[in-house]
């Protein structure tokens, strides 16, 4: 889908947010881009996402042609819903932006209210709805365009653990039955090796890629539990430490 | 929640204050060219209604065309300023340098220069309200928080559909508030321009009748003026609050709805 070539960004003021990355998107790919704050995740993110541009190196997408408004979805930290508007008219937002009438558009926002189990809700306001809701109004919002890639920004950082898991689980179900590639940033290893195909690991100042871990979990709502989950968890821990330069604190 | 008779206090405490202020002043003897009792000021508004309401008038419509044009004035330039930063460097230093100046100083060189008594006293008033809304409008078009302007950019929106379906509609509270400010303003800025206007020889407003009375001594005819002056901010207050409100609410913004469980 998409190949990322040695790609840097430095910000006007001198600072490198990443210097020299790498990697290749597949389609229905999940990557996981994992790293502590300041190492470029969101950076990389955003230069996918075309809102930002590299200052060197390049993004080849398959055939030549970047995608059109539409075939990129993004999920913010924040749900970032228009508070004076309806979950509905929230999700109707981007096919309104393409020009779609609100009678054609509404069969597709109310699917995708219902994708995100959100069917009733229709005409709640942001503001009605707790945490949660809000971001699977959000996440509903992205796919309602049906994006070949989903661009997730640590969406479920400001929610409490309950919520966050039910939402990890959910998210994985909705990629398996709709088959998009997503590329999710977090800071949670726990988060990482429960919902990535492949992990990439990223080390700050300047922001880089410092490994790739592949992962053969199939995430459940028991995975939690499993040895191999543990396994995995440490396994990123481990490789993590390592980048980072905290070797010493390796068992291994 | 509040006891029902508290909602009575205010009220209970204005009576009972002006019960005792035209106690003292029966009691004490003092003489109504310096300081009238509340029947006295009740009796000089009842000797003469028709005069002071058209005064009110003529105040009231300088005050609601100034609110007007600075409503409009503010909107406009708030827009030229989020749609251009050579414009938003040309506007803000000369709309804070209108804001600084006392309208006082600068009252008797408009009244000179327009001429016409009305738009005199409109020009001066909207000088005095056109500020807050036009700040608070600005800050309200640059509200919206970064995240979302990227996402309408992501989507492809042009500047038209950001500007009708994100920054207008996140500047309307800011407006509303705004605007809630410049009316009380408005007035303050009419009332001080018919002082300068009226010591100048026309106009009929109720700081006029104000200044007239003063001259003739008629005291209580004075606080009449005052009175309806201050009933009148209150109006004024009291109507933009229940129009802001009712906006909002129309639109689904007030904070006072149920929460839904996580």
């Amino acid at each position: 889908m998409l190949s990322i070539n040695s790609v840097g960004r430095r910000f006007p003021d001198g600072t490198v947010a990443l210097r020299d990355a790498s990697l290749r998107l597949e389609g229905g790919d999940f990557i996981v881009l994992l790293g502590p704050s300041g190492c470029g995740k969101s950076t990389l993110l955003r230069l996918i996402s075309g809102l930002d541009r590299p200052n060197s190196g390049s993004l080849d997408w398959d055939g030549g042609r970047a995608p059109a408004a539409g075939e990129v979805g993004f999920v913010f930290q924040d749900a970032t819903l228009l508070p004076w508007a309806t979950a509905e008219d929230n999700v109707f937002l981007p096919l309104r932006l393409r020009g779609v009438s609100r009678q054609s558009a509404l069969p597709d926002v109310h699917a995708a209210l219902e994708r995100v189990g959100l069917a009733g809700f229709e005409t709640s306001r942001p503001r009605q709805l707790s945490g949660g809701m809000r971001m699977r109004v959000s996440i509903a919002r992205a796919l309602v365009t049906r994006p070949r890639l989903l661009l997730m920004d640590e969406p479920f950082a400001a929610l409490d653990e309950f919520t966050r898991h039910r939402l990890q689980t959910d998210l994985i179900a909705l990629w398996r039955s709709i088959g998009c590639t997503i590329v999710f940033v977090t800071h949670s290893i726990y988060e990482a090796a429960f919902l990535a195909r492949r992990v990439v690991l990223m080390t700050p100042r300047p922001g880089r890629i410092a490994r790739e871990i592949a992962s053969k979990l199939v995430a459940g709502p028991e995975t939690r539990l499993e040895p191999a989950y543990a396994a995995l968890v440490a396994d990123i821990t481990h490789a993590m430490e390592r980048a980072l330069g905290h070797g010493e604190l390796d068992p291994a | 929640m509040t006891p029902r008779w508290m909602r009575f206090a205010p009220s209970l405490f204005g009576l009972l204050s002006l019960a005792a202020w035209e106690a003292a002043v029966r009691l004490a003897g003092v003489p109504v060219y310096i300081l009238p009792g509340p029947l006295a000021i009740i009796g000089a508004f009842v000797a003469d209604p028709l005069g002071l309401l058209g005064s009110l008038a003529s105040t009231l419509i300088v005050t609601v065309t100034a609110l007007v044009t600075s409503a409009t004035l503010g909107v406009t330039l708030a827009l030229a300023m989020s749609a251009s930063r050579l414009a938003r460097a040309a506007i803000l230093p000369w709309a804070v340098v209108l804001q600084v100046t006392p309208i006082v100083a600068i009252a008797p060189l408009v009244i000179i220069w327009v001429g016409d008594p009305f738009a005199s006293l409109v020009v001066c008033a909207t000088i005095v309200a056109f500020f807050p809304v036009f700040a608070n409008t600005a800050a309200g078009l640059a509200s919206a928080p970064a995240e979302l302007n990227d996402l309408f950019r992501l989507y492809g929106a042009s500047r038209r559909d950001t500007l009708f379906l994100l920054r207008l509609p996140a500047a309307l509270p800011y407006f509303l508030a705004g605007l809630r400010i410049s009316g009380g303003l408005a007035l303050v800025g009419a009332v001080v321009a018919e002082f300068v206007a009226g010591s100048g020889g026309f106009a009929s407003g109720l700081a006029y009748r104000i200044l007239e009375s003063g001259y003739r001594l008629e005291v209580p005819r004075m606080f009449a003026a005052l009175v309806l002056l201050s009933l009148t901010g209150i109006a004024i207050n009291a109507a933009l609050g229940a129009l802001d409100g009712a906006i909002l609410r129309r639109r689904g913004d007030t904070h006072n709805d149920k929460e839904h469980a996580p």
